[in-house]
C-alpha cells in the first residue's frame, strides 16, 4: 500500500514537472520555429521581389503567392523599429505557425475592400501580442512587391469567434460594395484563450510606389 | 520509482547525482525537441482566426479547421 501511494505521488510530481516544461515550451520554444520560418520566408520574398521587380514590376496576386509563402511585410512603428513580420498567404494552423497570415479571398494590400490578417497573440513568437495597445491614428505599414501602404488604425473591437463578418470587404456588412481601403487584424482575446477575438481596423492613408532595382 | 533508479545508479553519491542529472536532461531534451513539437499542434489553444470561411470567399481558407 505504502509503495503504491509513494508511486502515485512520484507520478504526480513527474507529471507536474513535465507540464511545467510544456508550458515553457508553448510560450518560448514555439517562437524558435517561427523565427526560423520568418528568416527563410523573408529571404525568399526579397529575392523574388528583387528578381521580378527588375524585369517587370508585376502586381501582387494570390496566383503569384502560393499558400504558405510570403505575401507582404508588416511593420507597426508603435511596437518599435525592429518589429516586422512576413505576412504568409493562408490562415491554416500550419501557416499561422510561421507568422501572421492573410485570409485567402480577402483583398490584397492597397486594394479597395478589406486586407485581413490573422496572427498569434501568444505562442509562436506572438506577432500580434501587443495589438491591444494600438490606438486610433497608429500606423500599420505594409510593404509589398509594388509599394508601401500606410494604414491608420481607426477602431478596435472584441467580437465572438464566429463573427466572420469582420472579414467582409465592408466589415459587418457582407455583400455591400466596398469603397474604402481597409486593413483588419484579428487575433485571439483574452490572451492565452480562444474565447473571443480582438479585431483592429485600419484605413489606408498613404501609399508609395516601390523603387525598382531594390 | 525514483528510489529504485537511485539504487540502480552506479558509484557513490557524487557520481549518482551526476548520472541522475544527465538522465533528467536527456528526458527534457527528448520532450522539448521530439514530443512537444508533436503534441503542441493537437492541443493548440491560441486561435486568432475567425471560425468559418470569410463571408465573401467561397473557398474555405482552413485546411485543418480554424
Amino acid at each position: 500500500m505504502r509503495v503504491l501511494i509513494r508511486g502515485l505521488g512520484e507520478l504526480c510530481i513527474t507529471a507536474g514537472l513535465v507540464l511545467l516544461l510544456f508550458v515553457t515550451y508553448e510560450l518560448w520554444g514555439t517562437g524558435r520555429y517561427t523565427h526560423e520560418q520568418q528568416d527563410k520566408l523573408s529571404k525568399e520574398m526579397m529575392r523574388s521581389w528583387a528578381s521580378e521587380g527588375a524585369t517587370a514590376p508585376g502586381k501582387v496576386t494570390t496566383e503569384r503567392v502560393r499558400l504558405g509563402k510570403g505575401l507582404a511585410m508588416i511593420r507597426i512603428p508603435r511596437f518599435g523599429s525592429s518589429y516586422h513580420y512576413v505576412v504568409i498567404e493562408g490562415v491554416s494552423l500550419a501557416d499561422l505557425r510561421k507568422g501572421p497570415g492573410h485570409y485567402p479571398g480577402t483583398q490584397l494590400p492597397g486594394e479597395v475592400g478589406n486586407f485581413v490578417v490573422s496572427g498569434h497573440r501568444t505562442t509562436y513568437s506572438a506577432p500580434f501580442n501587443r495589438v491591444g495597445e494600438l490606438k486610433p491614428g497608429d500606423e500599420i505599414d505594409v510593404d509589398t512587391r509594388d509599394g508601401k501602404y500606410v494604414y491608420k488604425v481607426t477602431a478596435k473591437q472584441v467580437v465572438d469567434p464566429t463573427d466572420v463578418q469582420v472579414t467582409a470587404p465592408v466589415p459587418f456588412h457582407p455583400g455591400e460594395r466596398p469603397s474604402k481601403r481597409m486593413i483588419t487584424l484579428t487575433t485571439c482575446h483574452p490572451m492565452y484563450s480562444a474565447a473571443e477575438r480582438l479585431i483592429v481596423f485600419g484605413q489606408l492613408s498613404a501609399q508609395y510606389p516601390r523603387v525598382t532595382g531594390k | 520509482m525514483y528510489a529504485l533508479i537511485w539504487r540502480l545508479l552506479p558509484g557513490g553519491w557524487p557520481l549518482k547525482t551526476a548520472v541522475a542529472a544527465g538522465l533528467a536532461l536527456v528526458v527534457a531534451v527528448i520532450l522539448w525537441y521530439a514530443v512537444f513539437p508533436w503534441v503542441e499542434p493537437q492541443i493548440q489553444f491560441d486561435h486568432g482566426v475567425m471560425n468559418g470561411s470569410p463571408a465573401t470567399a467561397p473557398s474555405s481558407p482552413s485546411r485543418h479547421g480554424p
